[in-house]
């Protein structure tokens, strides 16, 4: 009996993770496909789709403009992040609550709508379509999530040594850039690759905002339109590679800080 | 002093407040405003009325839509749950601990794929000569291949597919969470192993189940590319007619409208079971 419950839960699990992996697993696969449809039966292994991917200069581009909007967004979503949540468990300022309500907001709108209310609002400023209003698109979207990661590293043992500095003679700039930023450096990392990561794969707000330039998701989803082609294969893996490298530092860091929580 | 550190204070928080305030405050008022206005001809007229919200109340297609994408996300939060939670399950009490954390990481894989990526593989899986359709024919179970994209099957098991992995994790957190002398004790007392997870396990996931498909439904509701890819377009969603608006008709007032009637659909949600979604164990 146990036997069978046991070999029952066994065949489910493998059921599930094969439902899982599938499409990954089909994306990767026929991204080596040596013929054009990455459709079985598989005829590769070759490199042609990956050759073909870096000789199109719209996706290089996209890539570019990807990897450029992602780096600079999620460096203002962590920097505004660190600065509010180190500004509110410091200095406890008077509507400490009503202001951590106002910056997690976001996360509670859908992209659609955060994504249309941006478009409607550029266009009556006649400001026109362009990767600067993205790289803003997706400070606010990754803004409530890198503030609400900083929020939880900070501690109040730090407060002492921030005090002791005081004490001994630092002003606010010392104690910020020498011992405020430094203790929390995993949650800083944390927070920007988490955000690099969702500006990375993000694609509703990019495609309200962008104009002739744009990012990888929205290069994609035009080739698209052409029907299953092995090069888009090749586009998503790489892609996938990216997302996986960012979020395992992501992983490996946040493990760090949780090591460091338990320590205290 | 204390008034100086609240002023500081509000110097550190002041730039993440403008931002707020400029890049998502300033643009929802901006849709509540244009909602308020009427697309006639080829120009928007800025006089307010509620024009938009009556065709919202009495337009069929719109109506139609609005059921689609209740139908749809509604299937997929049972059948997330209903997948997710055996799983979640195997996983905290069959798996041996040491190994959990790496079974749990294989579960969020398709979390790693990018969102436009993620729709499109699965149209490798389910075209006519997909993956799926080469298998069965090759196993001589069907002659023809089956229709499986573009339909409303195929946007359930897309979905699907993505939440069964939120759910699996929330559950996965609740289960964990029940200490193991509760369902040991009921045993000793004569319970069923059946007995034991009805009215034990089972009672003490619900927060995981809720908070599981609360987030399933608050995402999937709003969600546009699983149902333009993987869905076509034969039965529209919410935010696939949204789209249109915005796209082919440039009718921004209506658009308005619908992405608060998403915004209004999803508050409500939260209203009715904001008590119920926390995973920390009550105390």
């Amino acid at each position: 009996m146990k036997l069978l419950r046991g070999s029952i839960s066994w065949i489910y699990a493998l059921l599930v993770f094969g439902f899982i992996l599938m499409p990954v697993a089909s994306l990767v696969v026929f991204s080596f496909q040596a013929t054009n449809l990455p459709l079985p039966p598989f005829t590769g292994p070759s490199l042609r789709w990956y050759e073909e991917l870096f000789a199109d200069s719209g996706m290089v581009e996209a890539l570019r403009n990807s990897l450029v909007v992602g780096v600079v967004s999620a460096f203002f979503s962590t920097a505004l992040g660190f600065l509010s949540a180190y500004g509110l468990a410091r200095y406890r300022p008077a509507g400490a609550r009503a202001i951590r309500a106002a910056i997690m907001t976001p996360l509670g709108v859908s992209y659609l709508v955060i994504g249309f209310g941006l478009a409607i609002t550029a266009n009556e400023l006649a400001l026109g379509r362009s990767l600067v209003l993205v790289t803003l698109g997706h400070i606010i979207i990754n803004l409530p999530l890198a503030f609400a990661i900083l929020l939880s590293q900070m501690r109040d043992e730090d407060e002492t040594l921030e005090k002791a500095a005081r004490d001994l003679g630092a002003n606010e700039w010392v104690v910020i850039t020498r011992i405020a930023i430094p203790v929390v450096v995993p949650g800083l990392l944390a927070a920007f690759l988490l955000s690099f990561t969702l500006s990375w794969d993000e694609f509703l707000i990019a495609f309200f905002l962008a104009d002739f330039d744009v990012t990888l998701p929205i290069e994609i989803w035009s080739q698209l339109r052409t029907g299953l082609d092995a090069k888009t294969n090749a586009a998503g893996t790489l892609v996938f590679a990216i997302s996986v490298v960012a979020l395992t530092l992501a992983y490996v860091l946040n493990r760090a800080v949780q090591q460091r929580s338990r320590r205290a | 002093m204390i008034n100086r550190r609240s002023w500081q204070g509000w110097v550190l928080v002041g730039p993440a407040l403008l931002v707020t305030l400029v890049l998502f405050a300033a643009p929802m008022v901006m849709v509540i405003l244009t909602s308020l206005y009427r697309r006639t001809g080829g120009t928007t007229n800025r006089t307010l009325s509620l024009d938009n919200y009556l065709r919202l109340a009495t337009d069929a297609t719109i109506h139609q839509a609005l059921l689609n994408s209740l139908e749809v996300v509604g299937l997929t939060v049972i059948f997330s749950t209903l997948v997710a939670y055996p799983l979640a399950y195997i996983i905290a009490f069959r798996v041996p601990a040491k190994w959990q954390a790496l079974v749990l990481l294989l579960t969020v894989v398709p979390f790693w794929t990018s969102y436009v990526v993620r729709s499109y593989s699965w149209l490798l899986v389910l075209a006519k000569n997909g993956v799926i359709n080469q298998t069965l024919q090759s196993w001589n179970l069907i002659g023809e291949p089956l229709t499986l994209a573009n339909t409303r099957f195929a946007t359930v098991l897309a979905f699907v597919h993505f939440f069964v992995m939120v759910s699996t994790l929330t559950i996965y957190a609740s289960l964990r969470q029940i200490p193991r002398n509760l369902p040991l004790a009921a045993r000793d007392l004569g319970a069923s192993p059946f007995y034991v997870f009805a009215r034990v396990t089972l009672p003490l996931s619900i927060p995981g189940v809720t908070v599981g498909a609360f987030l399933t439904f608050v995402l999937a509701i709003g969600d546009y590319i699983t149902p333009q890819i993987v869905g076509g377009g034969n039965e529209l969603l919410l935010p696939q007619l949204l789209m249109l608006q915005v796209s082919r008709r440039g009718d921004f007032p209506l658009a308005a409208a619908m992405a608060l009637v998403l915004l209004v659909i999803v508050a409500a949600v939260y209203a009715v079971s904001a008590k119920n979604l926390t995973l920390e164990r009550k105390r």
